[in-house]
């Protein structure tokens, strides 16, 4: 029974690294592009960035997969974008976190440029630099090492919100723990799986805290 | 003829005039002071020369070109003024050392990226690279920090920091040097090795202006000195003779009340 739980448990949480990994990896570069149009001295792209961060940060994840994943088939002309079963689901639920926490991101992002002294960009502007040679070889280390502890928040809740994905029924690690109290592999009223998935959570967030201490002190070389 | 020429310049900051009808002259290898209150344009002075600020009315000429000319658009793009700032080095009050650089990174980065640009780059890379760290050291030498060559600017006192801060604009060759307020963030036990710094400079015949609340530092290091009130220059000259015998009743006073606190 135990390896059969946990095979199907370990399924389940490889969907989760999944949606996890490619959150994290499109959602970084994009919540920095977010980022710069928030700052864009161009007010209409300032306007407009503002705005889809403020309509994304200022709704539930939850109703933004629910929207993404069912009503494109209603009002598209093509009807339903997404692929059939899991793999649709999944592509929606990784739209919706990618965009949702991009803009999260983001915010951190302009916090951490904007906090680097504006004398940095102005020692770089009278040294001949470009703007893009300031900002990635003098602004973007410093705004990494400050950002680190507030990022690495955003990321913990990142690995936990994914479990918001089974409202579309996406198969992680609790939609896997769940099935086995209502009928799984030929068990049900299993509760310690359930239990269990929080297993999971822990020792992956643990790994991950490590992981950003390491980053931390690795940036101590410089204040 | 003058190595820097600046006409009739003019600086608002919303209805506020910052700098009002500023001309001047400096001579290749002449220092120059700028003093007077906190409030009275000095620094914006520096910023428009460095197209920190773009002025509102007025030019700036370096060696007879007109780098910046308030009514003439096509003076003010973006991509020459990058250039037209290396005629000017920049040494700021709070330093701006990078500071997850070393001392002699801090020297070399702005070398560095400016090779990039040449046509034979890729091909003489290594022998380009050598040639700006050794005369980073060279730099690090001459004011003193060799030594401190591998130090990050936090390991670094403020006096040694600001020393990087003038090798770091040297670096670059500029035409003229510019300092603002370079002693002022520092412990008064620290402005001295700053201070001897900026003079040896001075008798290299070094092309400097320096806005500073030195009075006796500007007597002895600069040739010229420019008394500022309020956005205007109330008087300029020779340095003893505007220290010790100015003309103006306003210099005067300002002076005085220097002579009362020392």
């Amino acid at each position: 029974m135990f390896m059969t739980v946990i095979g199907a448990l370990n399924e389940g949480f490889l969907q989760t690294m999944r949606l996890f990994s490619i959150t994290l990896v499109c959602a970084l570069p994009l919540g920095l592009v977010i980022s710069f149009g928030s700052m864009s001295r161009f007010f209409p792209l300032r306007g407009l960035t503002r705005t889809l961060v403020w309509v994304i940060r200022g709704t539930p994840l939850m109703l933004q997969l629910y929207i993404l994943f069912f009503v494109p088939g209603y009002i598209l002309p093509g009807g339903n974008p997404w692929p059939s079963g899991e793999s649709g689901r999944f592509m929606a639920a990784a739209v919706a976190f990618v965009i949702n926490y991009s803009c999260y991101f983001s915010e951190i992002f302009r916090g951490g440029i904007q906090s680097v002294p504006i004398g940095q960009q102005e020692a770089g502007l009278v040294l001949g630099m470009t703007r893009t040679q300031i900002f990635f070889r003098v602004t973007l280390l410093q705004m990494v090492k400050r950002i680190i502890p507030p990022l690495s928040n955003e990321i913990i809740t990142l690995v936990k919100d994914t479990s918001l994905a089974r409202i579309i029924s996406l198969q992680e690690v609790i939609w896997a723990g769940y099935a086995f109290m209502k009928g799984s592999h030929g068990y049900s009223g299993l509760v310690w799986p359930l239990f269990f998935t929080g297993v999971y959570y822990l020792v992956f967030n643990g790994a991950l805290t490590l992981l950003f201490g390491w980053v931390e002190r690795k940036l101590e070389f410089f204040r | 003829m003058a190595i820097l020429e600046v006409r009739n310049l003019e600086k608002h900051f919303g209805p506020t005039r910052v700098l009002e009808d500023i001309s001047f002259e400096l001579e290749q290898g002449k220092a120059l002071a700028v003093i007077g209150s906190s409030g009275s344009g000095k620094t914006t002075l520096l910023r428009c020369l460095n197209f920190l600020e773009t002025p509102d009315r007025g030019t700036i000429s370096v060696q007879g070109e007109v780098l910046f000319d308030a009514a003439d658009p096509s003076t003010q793009r973006e991509a020459d003024i990058r250039r037209k700032r290396l005629h000017f080095g920049m040494v700021f009050q709070s330093f701006n050392l990078f500071p997850q650089y070393t001392a002699l990174q801090n020297v070399t980065l702005a070398c560095q990226l400016l090779a990039r640009e040449q046509p034979d780059f890729k091909a003489r890379r290594k022998e380009i690279f050598q040639k700006i760290d050794e005369r980073g050291m060279e730099l690090l030498t001459e004011i003193g920090l060799a030594n401190r060559a591998t130090h990050y600017p936090h390991q670094l006192s403020g006096g040694q920091q600001q020393r990087v801060a003038i090798a770091r604009a040297l670096a670059l060759n500029p035409d003229i040097l510019c300092f603002d307020e370079p002693t002022s963030a520092l412990d008064p036990e620290l402005t001295g090795e700053v201070l001897r710094v900026i003079r040896s400079l001075a008798r290299q015949k070094t092309t400097m202006i320096i806005v500073t609340h030195e009075m006796a530092f500007a007597r002895d290091v600069a040739d010229h000195i420019i008394f500022m009130d309020q956005g205007v220059i109330v008087e300029q000259g020779e340095a003893r003779q505007v220290i010790e015998h100015p003309a103006q009743e306003r210099t005067r006073q300002f002076l005085a009340r220097y002579a009362d606190n020392g």
